[in-house]
């Protein structure tokens, strides 16, 4: 439940290929609560439509919890299931919470005595790099955890196919046309139980990240949020960010709210109406923290709770 | 207005302290009749018309912690006054803080130190297995009136010199 970063994850690949065509959340029960012994409960998943449980859960593993003062903090009645994870959070301090899960995942190809080999999770002899999702998707569909092994090696059908993906540890020294992209995503929402705080907020400064101006539990219809990006550190300029209120599968119009941040990061929004409202983010570039690999593909994802005026 | 305009006659930029002490609220719980009324909670705050600091006027809630869960935990649901000004407070607060009330109309003074200027008071009621209701009524100190109503939790919300 603790670490930070769950090193392989097939489905840190399927979500950083594609974050803004399903949408990961961590949606909570309530994000503003009175009083000091409070308990809210939380879905993870990623799903087509916005907050329905409708494509595969958020590794419970993978979910880290802040707590206003900095620590770390833990959830219980954990469950993973097919479509989501659900999870309790007892707040035993004022202040604002942050519940948030980052995967970080590195894909690509390299060679080996002139045979190319894929990098990534073992998916059972699917092609990584997540473009044929579609096939998952059907009931108990390829997608349930495995726990790792050469899940190739046992062909059911026979017949000729691909070699297993290798996983990055495993990429031999003798390896040549390497060629690896790093992925990161992080899926975030926030709570506050009595007044707000800004403890959660401080940037780390890697990767691509959220440096709030308006508390994201002081977000109002009617009234027009600022949120800044950092990408390490730094504004995050000319970033899309696509905000979709909850609820698109009762809507011919999913709603979504196409935007850009400006020169110094920051995004204005302007919430229509009262309710759950997702935030999606994707950025790519040549600054990997891993140094085998070429590039960087991060996504960023948030839940916010827009109240009434 | 005259206590202002006197003040500017007579040359000095001193803003009168009690230009508001004269002037109440007065809040109207409306009868209903179900067979399991619970008495609403109810908050009263002003702002600055322009936007700006909320200061809470009253607060009534359920004081006396009567169960397993103590009645602050619901402050949440008077939505608008707790991200404006409850969340930010110690509760209960001195003058502030009062027991529900039933039915009735009850009459609470505005601040006596509030500068003159236009302003907005907000109440805002919520009652258990209810509706939720914010009624607004802008004011221009020192001259405080206005008036407006709710339609389902709130009666009339009337701001008066006394």
């Amino acid at each position: 439940m603790m670490r930070r970063i769950v090193a392989t994850s097939l489905f840190a690949l399927l979500a950083s290929s594609a974050a803004l065509a399903d949408h990961p959340f961590i949606l909570p029960s309530n994000t503003s609560l009175a009083g000091d012994d409070n308990v809210v409960t939380f879905d993870a998943a990623a799903s087509d439509h916005v907050f329905f449980f409708d494509h595969r859960p958020v590794q419970l593993a993978s979910i880290t919890v802040t707590k206003p003062d900095g620590s770390t903090g833990e959830t219980y009645n954990g469950m993973q299931g097919r479509f989501r994870s659900v999870f309790d959070l007892k707040l035993d301090q004022q202040g604002t919470w942050k519940v948030a899960s980052q995967q970080s995942t590195i894909t690509g190809t390299f060679k080996q005595n002139g045979e190319e080999r894929r990098v990534g999770p073992a998916r059972g002899g699917r092609p990584a790099g997540g473009g044929e999702r579609g096939a998952a998707d059907g009931p108990g569909g390829g997608e349930q955890p495995r726990t790792g092994g050469d899940a190739a090696v046992a062909n059911p059908e026979g017949g000729p196919r691909r070699q297993p993906p290798v996983a990055f540890e495993n990429v031999p020294a003798d390896a040549t046309d390497i060629h690896l992209t790093e992925r990161v995503s992080k899926i975030e929402t926030f709570v506050t139980q009595g007044a707000p705080t800004a403890t959660v907020f401080k940037p780390t400064g890697k990767g691509l990240e959220l440096d709030p101006i308006t508390h994201p539990n002081a977000v109002v219809a009617g009234e027009t949020a600022r949120f800044r990006f950092l990408i390490d550190g730094k504004p995050a300029a000319g970033l899309k960010i696509s905000v979709i209120p909850g609820g698109d599968r009762y809507r011919d119009d999913v709603g979504e709210m196409a935007l850009t941040t400006g020169a110094d990061g920051v995004v204005a929004i302007r919430w229509p109406a009262a309710g759950m409202y997702w935030l999606g983010a994707e950025a790519e570039d040549s600054k990997p923290s891993e140094k085998r690999a070429e590039n960087r593909q991060m996504s960023y994802a948030a839940t916010f709770e827009v109240m009434t005026p | 207005m005259s206590p202002t305009r006197l003040a500017l006659v007579a040359g000095t930029i001193i803003v009168p302290a009690s230009v508001a002490s004269a002037a109440s609220i007065t809040v109207t719980v409306p009868r209903i009749d179900l067979a399991e009324y619970k008495k609403p909670y109810v908050a009263g705050w002003i702002e600055p018309a322009g936007g700006g600091q909320a200061r809470s006027l009253f607060v009534w809630y359920q004081l006396r912690n009567g169960g397993k869960e103590p009645g602050t935990k619901w402050l949440s649901e008077l939505r608008s006054w707790w991200r404006k000004s409850g969340r930010m407070m110690q509760l209960p607060a001195d003058g502030v803080s009062g027991a529900t009330r039933g039915p009735g109309s009850y009459s609470v003074a505005l601040p006596a130190n509030l500068p003159a200027g236009n302003y907005v008071v907000h109440v805002e009621a919520a009652r258990e297995h209810g509706t939720r209701e914010l009624v607004s009524v802008p004011v221009t100190l020192p001259a405080a009136n206005g008036r407006a109503s709710g339609k389902a939790e709130l009666g009339a919300v009337v701001v008066a010199a006394k």
